[in-house]
């Protein structure tokens, strides 16, 4: 023990002095005078930190290898397919009956991680099935929310009519995007698609007079029940909205209520389409790719139309999120589709687990509603968001709930006396 | 033209800092294999290191003499940056040197991230200026028309970066340990087997790679005088594409990249937008991986099952 407690002094003291020039002092300006000010605080605090993180280390080692023991033991990883049924139905039944007893603001949090959801589903089918590193997603997410903001101020579409252009949209942009670059190895399509996501936010940040600058647009119209508007008054000549219809009173909670409602039932249409879509041909191929390329390409597969397939898939869900994102916010700009939020559905994919759908889910969930409750540590947001993707790339790579690959097990001997 | 030669000062200025830090890209691909995503990041602290010191010189102890503020800074900033630099590699990537492809470069990125927003709590997230150092240059042309610039900083940037470029090529042609890091770019396992310690041999790759973006990093930020904890990633990525345009692996080939880049960056915010020269970088590395995947000097990588 006495040698770990001396390690931990020693990684202490090197974090001390790497922080010290960063931490330790700060740079002042006023004016055109410039000086430097020591505050011994945040060095110490560091020291500390990693100081009992590497103290930690040992014990939450041991933990870990209990942990990984107990994983030993098998568990029922397939209910059986009637209990399977109504446990989605259940929490389907669930998930809609919830906004109509909770508060406005946890509904409004929970559409917003809906929206992650789709992405981080649609993300999944292109990093988790198909093994492309996709850094610029953004873009297409961008696409989609413009494409339904500029198509209903120039052409006064509905929302309804625009989801499935920006869907095209945005699966056309993937395949225009992915048809040259795929070929490349991965790595150099991960610095390709973070470039495409950068071109874009530029983009639409100098194409001034078609997307609005830094401005962005606003006043997007917000989705309609089958033409009935949420809005205290019509916005069209004789239109009726949805509390007259009804002979309700109006109330804006409506509104935050059906925008949940309406991306609930588009993430459970991306769940339903992907689920089909693993079990075709094509995503067999795209997991079969990820494995081995090369195999494939033995077995007569063609890697390329493969990796577009995918690509374009996870775009296409991205648009459809986008669009719907445009819709909620009713104002978009290019701050919206920074690399950050690439860097965001890219965690809840790896967090949740590459491959594995309930994990994205729940992740996608926690990392929206961990900051909305941990408001005091906003500041160390981020700061955290990447210690925690470093952390868990050296500790469970494979993500909180990794999926489970479909297996044959010859079922053991029975032992002979 | 005399605008033409304009730009091309200013290319190579801009070059010879991309050059710099392709440098530390190049040499980590070329050795493990990976992105080293939080490369910008190291660009970025020793910028602000550079600002504290040159600070604390001249204002805390007032010295006046500029070789000696330079000299200084410089060896603060490339100490400080390379103990960053080894300790990222010790800490984010060394534990996960057998994954997959895929599990590095994502810790890179979770490293990336931390750093900035480490650097944004310490510093703030605002602006940062300096008062140049060094001003002043050299006028060419007639007093009416167009005029040449030349900054005695632009010819700094430029002798200083051909000094450490020299020094870095000598170092990996001629001394043991750039021939074990040559070695171990072609071969890993082997290089092992053959008793070389590889963990040192790449731990010296990140400090190498960190020292010449801190000198990068000084020259850009007494340079254009203006810092933010921003900066890490554009430079990054930029970097990187001067990196993969040249070839990635390839030392000459980041050089050619990073002056290639500059100069058409700093032609196409002469002739077009200025906000364009961003999409301009970009399509240029997406022109280069289409029609030469390996970039302009890499070697091809054979493909083994």
């Amino acid at each position: 023990m006495p040698r770990h407690f001396f390690e931990a002094m020693l990684v202490a003291l090197l974090a001390g002095l790497l922080t010290v020039p960063i931490l330790g002092i700060q740079i002042q300006v006023e004016g055109i005078n410039v000086s430097l000010e020591g505050d011994p605080l945040p060095v110490l605090l560091a020291m500390a930190a990693v100081f009992m993180a590497r103290l930690l280390q040992i014990p939450l080692k041991a933990v870990s290898g209990v942990i990984r023991m107990t994983r030993r033991v098998p568990r029922p990883t397939h209910l059986p397919t009637a209990y399977r049924l109504i446990l989605i139905v259940l929490v389907i039944v669930a998930a809609a009956i919830w906004p109509f007893t909770a508060s406005r603001g946890a509904v409004d949090i929970a559409t917003l991680a809906l929206i992650y959801v789709m992405l981080g589903l649609g993300l999944n089918v292109v990093v988790g099935f198909a093994g492309l590193l996709d850094l610029g997603y953004v873009a297409f997410y961008a696409v989609g929310a413009y494409g339904y903001a500029l198509l209903s101020m120039h052409f006064g579409l509905s929302f309804w009519e625009c989801l499935p252009l920006c869907v095209m949209m945005a699966a056309i942009t993937g395949c225009l995007l992915g048809f040259p670059v795929l070929r490349l190895r991965g790595d150099y399509l991960a610095i390709v698609t973070l470039g495409f996501g950068e071109i874009i936010r530029l983009l639409l940040n100098n194409l001034d007079e078609l997307t609005g600058g830094p401005d962005g647009i606003g006043n997007i119209p917000k989705p309609s029940l089958f033409g009935l508007e949420f809005a205290r008054r019509s916005s069209i000549e004789g239109g009726t909205t949805f509390h007259e219809f009804f002979g309700l009173e109006y109330s804006g909670a409506d509104t935050v209520v059906f925008l949940y409602l309406v991306a609930l039932v588009m993430t459970l249409l991306i769940l339903y389409v992907i689920n089909r879509l693993i079990r075709m041909p094509v995503g067999r191929a795209w997991e079969a790719l990820r494995e081995d390329e090369i195999a494939c390409r033995s077995l007569g597969l063609n890697p390329t139309t493969i990796k577009l397939s995918a690509f374009g898939f996870g775009a296409s869900t991205a648009g459809f999120a986008g669009a719907f994102f445009a819709a909620r916010q009713g104002f978009i700009n290019p701050e919206s589709f920074t690399f950050i939020e690439s860097a965001i559905v890219l965690a809840i994919v790896v967090l949740g687990g590459m491959g594995s759908q309930i994990g994205v889910i729940l992740a996608a969930i926690a990392l929206t509603a961990l900051p909305e409750i941990a408001r005091q540590f906003a500041e160390y947001r981020m700061l955290i968001f990447g210690l925690v993707l470093v952390l868990m790339m050296i500790w469970r790579p494979q993500g909180l709930l990794p999926a489970t690959r479909p297996r044959l097990e010859l079922p053991a001997p029975a032992e002979t006396l | 033209m005399l605008e033409f030669f304009q730009q091309v000062i200013n290319g190579l200025t801009l070059g010879s800092i991309y050059a710099l830090i392709a440098i530390g890209y190049t040499m980590v691909y070329g050795i493990i294999g990976m992105i080293n995503f939080a490369h910008g990041e190291i660009y970025m602290i020793s910028a602000y290191i550079g600002l504290i010191t040159v600070t604390a010189l001249t204002v805390q102890f007032g010295v006046e003499n500029v070789p000696l503020i330079l000299l200084f800074t410089l060896a603060a900033s490339i100490l400080a940056t390379s103990a960053y630099g080894w300790a990222i590699e010790r800490i984010a990537y060394r534990p996960l040197r057998s994954s997959p492809r895929l599990i590095p470069l994502i810790s890179a990125i979770g490293m990336s991230i931390f750093l900035q927003n480490y650097v944004q709590i310490g510093q703030g997230a605002r602006d940062l200026s300096m008062q140049p150092l060094i001003s002043g240059g050299w006028r060419f042309g007639s007093d009416a028309g167009f005029q040449i610039y030349l900054s005695y900083m632009q010819v700094l940037i430029a002798v200083v970066t051909v000094i450490f470029m020299t020094a870095l090529t000598l170092f990996i042609a001629r001394s043991r340990l750039g021939r074990a890091c040559r070695a171990c770019s072609q071969d890993l396992t082997m290089t092992n087997l053959l008793g070389i310690d590889t963990n040192r041999v790449i731990s010296l790759t990140f400090v190498l790679g960190a020292a010449l973006a801190a000198v990068a990093g000084v020259l850009i930020s007494l340079h254009i005088g203006k810092i933010n904890p921003f900066i890490g990633f554009d430079a990054g990525i930029k970097a990187f594409t001067a990196a993969v345009l040249g070839g990635i692996g390839s030392i000459p080939g980041a050089m050619l990249g990073g002056i290639i880049l500059g100069l058409s960056e700093s032609f196409a915010s002469a002739y077009l937008r200025t906000e364009y020269k961003d999409v301009v970088a970009f399509s240029l590395l997406v022109l280069v991986l289409l029609f030469r995947p390996t970039g302009l000097l890499g070697k091809p990588e054979i493909e083994k099952v």
